[in-house]
């Protein structure tokens, strides 16, 4: 067991935790953190995105002694004093999610994206997207929630 | 608190509003009630030990390291369990004498496919049990398997030595012998002297649903009802099934389906692992909870298609079709699961699509292998079927040298004249194939693309384009339940709702549709809303809880709207039907003067007036009600529908084929599809959105591949190729809304028209880019690897559609399919 101490969500945590645990398991298992979530063991899918310091990982893929220290963002740390992030509120008005269950990575991913390009192209955010698999919406509306969220004219139908 | 901004309520209808979804706000701040969120005081955790063998004997099983293992709390075996363990059901036979081997959630003395379940552990973590589950030491004696369906029906290795044969049901409709058509070997044996005959066969690749949530069940068998909390499309079957299997009364099980991430067929199944929890989670009286692993989810979870088509056409020689003749095989994998030969049956019905064949005939034989199982998947029966049709409808319009929309005009139903009786026996009862046709040509730019394929085939272009063809229709809202009882299926076809309306005015729907990423919440509410004329925001739909919402068919076969929804009406009418009389009492005039609309009784010729909100509350006082009447005026209903319902679409593919390395790039995509009336049109934009992409990928990507020892070579999603924001386009997308004359709202259902369509029309774009290097077929998915070698193969690059890997990094191993 090793002691780690880190922020998650804006609150300071400290916990036991043993060397192989992953980050997603510790967010989950420990600290109940049941917004981010797993939906593969190959690094694949992207549904547990988180921000480590400022910056999207799969947290699948990194280890919970490896966030010694760092500032994590989940999902349920997104929206700020009752309003939801702009990513979030495209997300609901542009129907960019079905059953839900890619949203919270697709969403961190997003964010991601927008903070590094603010004004991406249709192909960019294909592109930026990539590591996210979404098995309902056919990417088509998840596209214009991003494009809606930069701000930028949204392609038709 | 976050809080998720709705447009105020307007005056007029909700129903055909975009309305944002109501369940958008949870799932999108984290807040979701997935299974394996689920935690309970004392609960357990569950690791399955899977056979790496396809086929084997379980020699000997030594669970002694594992049982010695950190914090394990106990181990089981199929021995261990035996018959408490229950078994799993096939509800439809197809036929009296199916094949159907007995499918025990976890065997004793044989393992069928690779990834049976051998072995339990129980520890008192997630991680603990998997670590034990390594040290479980099974010897298993290697059989040989069946893994080919065509070489299993030689019956020379048995899947199951016990049934004597791999041919599980030969399923056959005949339009003579049914008396909707001629003979269609009459109608081949002409056409071949004076006529045109088209024969094919087509492949249809296996496929996995790969939900992105994996199945997960939790059991809480603390208290009288035992709680089971499963990821599932299905908790009322479910809970039929475990009561059937089991021995525990129906009445003491109670199912959860909390948010379900996706399904898509993939979670319409009742599976070992929900069974081997419950009854373990029993037998040790603690909370248990087992998640899978993507690889578990891909390798055990049911898998999708997997048929063989031999498929002939007869037509005059202007393009009038004189005959049909379908002869699949199916897979069905090493069980018949709980629809498992229905699903090709549903095709039989779906074939002729769109078109008027004078003779028909359709036969399917189902085969048992030593793969994973085979069920539902998006479309059921339907997208094969119609890939079928659609393909044969290119090949038979070269064959004559015509342009294949004007083939598919020539002989489909004139939209004045329907109603009209298939030669596969269903009456359908609207459409306009030429109104979609014509609106998606027209935005499709069809004679410009036509145009620009002539040219770059001219100049010998390197990158060739192909435009793609798919004009279909599904049958909607499983199902009439007298016509699910002709076929022998194990259920009725019903949907139930009830609306109670509580005393603060808001209203409480339940219904038994089951859903998961549909936004049932949202279109049910806009039903009920417009129905009762009360506020969008005051309805309030629970479903996916046996008792919460306890009667119920679930969600499958795009049924939720065009059944579930004409349930709701049902109900919706008689809590104004019972709260006329209060009304009329209150306001002191004769019930027969009583009007309702938009949410207020009013007495005809004046301006009194009560809402059907201050009704409810006067109900629930019930201090001043009518003499003698109950004082409740909420109301369920069972609604079983008439008929099917058949949404139809034109859907157009233009494909660029480069040909020196046979990588494909789509170009546009446009669809009309004519779904009846729409509730929300934003939701069924994303139906149709996500079904193009499912479908789509069948024809690109998409492959579950076994190597020659029967394993899943594609058990991850670094192989199973799920395509990605970045492989898929944006999409043109038209709805067009001739209403459906089955039900009240005029619905037609749309869960699964887009991976119906899609299919054919991205393969005949991909064809016809191609088709002047002598190409007429290329395997599915049509890889950069399978088109190349078409074009540069000997001739057809259909010729020897067995050949040619999806993986080529796998050709070491050499799949065969
Ligand atoms: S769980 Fe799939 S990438 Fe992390
Ligand atoms: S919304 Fe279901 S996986 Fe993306």
């Amino acid at each position: 067991m090793t002691r780690i101490s880190l922020t998650v969500d804006g609150a300071s945590v400290s916990e036991d935790v043993e060397p192989r645990m992953l980050l997603v398991q510790f967010l989950r298992e420990k600290l109940g953190k049941t917004g981010t979530v797993v939906g593969c063991d190959t690094s694949n899918c992207g549904a547990c995105t988180v921000h480590l310091d400022g910056h999207s990982v799969k947290s699948c893929n990194v280890l919970a002694v490896q966030a010694e220290g760092s500032e994590v963002t989940t999902i349920e740390g997104l929206a700020r004093d009752g309003e939801l992030h702009p990513v979030q509120q495209a997300f609901h008005e542009c129907h960019a999610l079905q059953c839900g269950y890619c949203t919270p990575g697709m969403i961190m991913q997003s964010v991601d994206l927008l903070n590094d390009n603010p004004k991406p192209t249709e192909e960019e955010i294909r592109v930026g997207l990539e590591g996210n698999l979404c098995r309902c919406t056919g990417y088509h509306n998840i596209v214009r929630a991003v494009q809606t969220a930069s701000g930028q004219e949204v392609n038709a139908s | 608190m976050t809080v998720t901004e709705d447009r105020p309520a307007a005056a007029t209808g909700e129903i055909g509003r975009d309305r944002r979804r109501k369940e958008d706000q949870r799932l999108i701040t984290g807040r979701t009630r997935w299974t394996d969120n689920i935690q309970l005081t004392g609960m357990l955790h569950m690791a399955m030990v899977r056979s790496p063998f396809a086929h084997a004997k379980i020699v000997s099983i030594d669970t002694s390291a594992a049982k010695a293992a950190t914090n394990v709390v106990d181990v089981y075996t199929g021995a261990d369990l035996g018959e408490s363990q229950g078994v799993l059901i096939n509800a439809w036979p197809i036929t009296p004498d199916q094949k159907t081997p007995v499918h025990l959630p976890m065997p004793a003395d044989r393992v069928a496919f690779a990834g049976e379940i051998v072995a339990a552990v129980v520890a008192r973590t997630a991680a603990e049990a998997r670590d034990a589950a390594e040290l479980v030491d099974v010897e298993y004696e290697e059989l040989p398997a069946a893994l080919d369906m065509k070489e299993a029906l030689r019956d020379e290795v048995l899947a199951h030595p016990d049934l004597g044969s791999n041919k599980s049901a030969l399923w056959v409709f005949d339009s003579a012998e049914a008396g909707t058509g001629g003979n269609v070997d009459d109608a081949i044996a002409a056409a071949r002297t004076d006529g045109v005959v088209v024969e094919r066969e087509f492949r249809q690749n296996r496929l996995i649903p790969a939900f992105m949530e994996p199945r997960s069940t939790v059991v809480d068998p603390t208290g009288e009802q035992n709680v089971m909390y499963s990821a599932t499309q299905v908790p009322h079957i479910l809970r039929f099934a475990l009561a059937a299997t089991t021995g525990v009364p129906e009445s003491k099980i109670r199912v959860v389906a909390p948010d379900v991430g996706g399904g898509f067929g993939g979670k319409l199944q009742v599976t070992p692992e929900e069974w081997l929890t419950w009854c373990i989670a029993r037998r040790l009286g603690k909370p248990l909870k087992y998640t899978e692993t993507r690889s578990e989810s891909l390798m055990a979870a049911h898998h999708g298609r997997d048929q063989w088509q031999k498929l002939t056409m007869a037509a005059d020689k202007d393009g009038t079709l004189t005959g049909f003749k379908i002869e699949l095989t199916a897979d069905l994998g090493a069980y018949v699961a709980v629809v498992g030969g229905g699903v090709p049956v549903l095709g039989a019905f779906m074939f002729n699509a769109i078109y008027k064949i004078p003779a028909y005939h359709f036969a399917c034989q189902t085969v048992l292998t030593n793969k994973t199982w085979v069920d539902a998947y998006r479309g059921a029966g339907r997208p094969e079927a119609t890939f079928g049709v659609e393909r044969m409808m290119d090949e038979l319009a070269h064959e004559l040298g015509m342009d294949p929309m004007e083939v598919r005009r020539k002989n489909w139903i004139r939209h004045d004249e329907f109603p009209y009786t298939t030669v596969s026996g269903l009456e359908y009862d609207t459409g306009n194939y030429e109104a979609a046709t014509e609106e998606a040509m027209a935005s499709f730019g069809y004679d410009e693309l036509r145009a620009e394929q002539q040219r770059r085939r001219e100049s010998g272009d390197r990158v060739q384009l192909g435009i793609g063809i798919s004009t279909f229709t599904e049958m909607c809202g499983l199902a009439p339940s007298r016509v699910l009882g002709s076929l022998d299926y194990g259920a009725g076809g019903w949907e139930n709702a009830s609306i109670r309306m509580l005393a603060t005015g808001s209203v409480e729907v339940t219904t038994g549709a089951s859903a998961h990423g549909q936004g049932h919440e949202t279109a049910f509410s806009q039903i009920v809303a417009d129905r009762l004329g009360v506020p969008f925001e005051s309805v309030e739909i629970l479903h996916g809880d046996t008792q919460v919402a306890s009667k119920g068919l679930d969600t499958y076969g795009s049924r939720s709207l065009t059944v579930g929804g004409e349930a709701l009406v049902k109900a919706a009418d008689k809590v104004i039907e019972k709260a006329k009389p209060v009304a009329a009492h209150l306001l002191e005039a004769n019930v027969d003067d009583i009007e309702f609309e938009a949410g207020t009784f009013s007495v005809r010729g004046t301006d009194q007036g009560i809402s059907i909100a201050d009704v409810a509350g006067a109900v629930f006082v019930a201090h001043n009600l009518p003499e003698g009447m109950e004082p409740s005026i909420d109301a369920d209903a069972t609604y079983d529908p008439v008929n099917f319902s058949f949404p139809h679409g034109t859907h157009l593919c233009a494909a660029e084929v480069d040909t020196e390395t046979g990588a494909i790039k789509l170009r546009k995509y446009t669809c009309v599809d004519d779904i009846g009336n729409v509730i929300n049109p934003l939701i069924v934009a994303g139906q149709v959105h996500g079904g193009l992409v499912q479908g789509i990928a069948q024809a690109l990507f998409e492959d579950a591949v076994f190597d020659d020892a029967g394993t899943l070579v594609s058990a991850s999603f670094v192989d199973y190729l799920v395509p990605t924001a970045a492989d898929m386009i944006s999409f043109d997308v038209h709805h067009r809304s001739t209403p459906s004359l089955t039900n009240t709202l005029g619905t037609k259902g749309v869960g699964e028209a887009g991976t119906i369509a899609s299919t054919p029309a991205v393969v005949n774009a991909i064809v016809d880019a191609v088709r002047h290097f002598g190409v007429n077929d290329i395997v599915m998915p049509c890889t950069p690897e399978r088109v190349w070698r078409a074009i540069n193969g000997s001739g057809a690059g259909g010729a020897d559609p067995t050949t040619g890997d999806a993986m080529p990094h796998f050709d070491a191993e050499g799949e065969q399919a």
